[in-house]
């Protein structure tokens, strides 16, 4: 059954999964254990509210405010509040940011933590198994799968979230953008630079 | 437990594979799964670490061949049944069919925004000082329970030092049993990556964790 779903086909009736999880909300509901309503609110939260725009904000405004950027690194949690930006999967938050020395990677190989308030929900490789299994022992081999190629000197350090803290890392600010709004240095962050597996885009590429 | 989940190291598993311009979701039943998993956990009859223990405590070919909701499903049936609000009759018919125990709350949509943005701390005051400072060499302990645990199997028995005290947080390897929530203090340890994987390891990694006090001890 597990095949099933490893294609991107579109959800039918056929599909196990579909009425496994359909047969246990409708057992739960007439049970009155939960409101299918706050199913559909939860869903809209990740589908249009929390996202990797939240942490693209954080880190446009950590390059631009350099007080900003020493709060973010002091107490990460208070200062992605202050943007509120806040709840499950975010309550204990670590800023990691990336030098000229040093690249940040981020995994869970226990499972599949991930800072949700700032990037949302995980993508479907961070939570399965070749990711997990190869970030803390091949880095640079699961980098050169993200089109990453770093200086063979590059130091990298490898966050494994076994705890509650959730991590972001804060790519380098491009050259080129200088005196850029926190709004347009924002559409240079993408979710994968915050995870560690991507850079932020250069000026010409955004 | 040394599970299926505890991939860090492991071989042979495949390419990462991207997937550009990735969906937040694949299916609509995902969606679903999601919200069945967050609204039966609002219930407040489990913690995040029994979850996590219901998801990993299973076969590795189940394991390894299920996708990740698939995988949170698998885990909420049995932490359903296991206390008592989903009966194999209720499953086998796909409606309810026995009686359940009251929930100690129906998280209901109005007040779910909140729930969410509160979210659900784990850090706990802890009563004595930090046994360790930045700084501090420690080896993690080497065990093998069989129950839950948050030190990876590559991470045992290894030399490391501490890089910062964090807080006192939940203990794992207590509380996904129902034996009490029993705060420690976490820290972040940094291990070479050549400790850890030997000495072909590529010379600029290093490691690091978030382990829990009793995981360590002084180098």
């Amino acid at each position: 059954m597990s095949h099933v779903h490893d294609h991107h086909h579109h959800d039918n009736e056929l599909d196990p999964m579909a009425a496994r999880v359909r047969a246990l909300e409708t057992i739960l509901t007439q049970k009155g254990l939960i409101d299918p309503a706050a199913i559909d609110v939860i869903v809209d939260t990740y589908e249009t509210k929390v996202g990797p725009r939240n942490g693209a904000r954080v880190v446009a405004r950590a390059w631009s405010d350099p007080d900003y950027a020493d709060w973010l690194r002091r107490d990460a949690t208070a200062a992605i509040e202050s943007m509120s930006y806040t709840g499950r999967q975010g309550e204990h938050m670590q800023a990691v940011f990336n030098t000229d020395d040093t690249h940040n990677l981020v995994v869970c190989t226990l499972c599949s933590c991930y800072p949700w308030s700032v990037l949302g929900l995980p993508p479907v490789w961070y939570k399965a198994p070749p990711y997990r299994s190869r970030a803390v022992i091949d880095p640079r081999g699961v980098l050169a799968e993200f089109g990453v190629t770093l200086p063979a000197g590059k130091k990298i350090r490898v966050w494994d979230s076994t705890a509650e803290l959730r991590y972001l890392v804060v790519p380098q600010r491009p050259a080129g953008t200088d005196g850029w709004s926190e709004e347009k240095l924002a559409e240079l962050v993408t979710r994968d630079s915050m995870i560690g597996t991507g850079l932020a885009l250069e000026p010409e590429v955004a | 437990m040394n599970g299926p989940h505890d991939l860090g190291g492991q071989m042979g598993l495949g390419p990462v594979a991207p997937e550009k311009d990735e969906p937040v979701f694949h299916a609509e039943w995902e969606k679903r799964a999601l919200g069945v998993t967050l609204c039966s956990g609002a219930m407040g009859f489990w913690n995040i670490d029994e979850s996590r223990h219901a998801r990993e405590n299973r076969h590795p070919v189940d394991y390894l061949s299920s996708s990740y909701y698939e995988i949170w499903i698998k885990g909420l049936e049995r932490l359903l049944t296991r206390h008592g609000f989903v009966s194999d009759r209720d499953l086998a018919e796909g409606r309810a069919v026995d009686g359940a125990p009251q929930p100690r709350r129906v998280l209901k949509a109005v007040d779910a925004p909140a729930v969410l943005a509160r979210g659900g701390p784990c850090d706990r005051p802890v009563a004595t000082p930090a046994r360790f400072k930045a700084g501090d060499r420690i080896v993690t302990r080497n065990f093998s329970p069989t129950g839950h645990t948050r030190l990876p199997r590559y991470a045992r028995g290894k030399r490391g030092v501490v890089e910062a005290v964090r807080e006192g947080f939940v203990f794992p390897d207590s509380n996904a049993h129902g034996r009490g929530e029993n705060p420690q203090w976490v820290y972040t340890v940094v291990f070479d990556g050549r400790e850890i994987w030997g000495d072909d390891s590529d010379p600029t990694l290093s490691v690091s964790i978030d382990a829990w006090e009793s995981y360590l001890e002084p180098a």
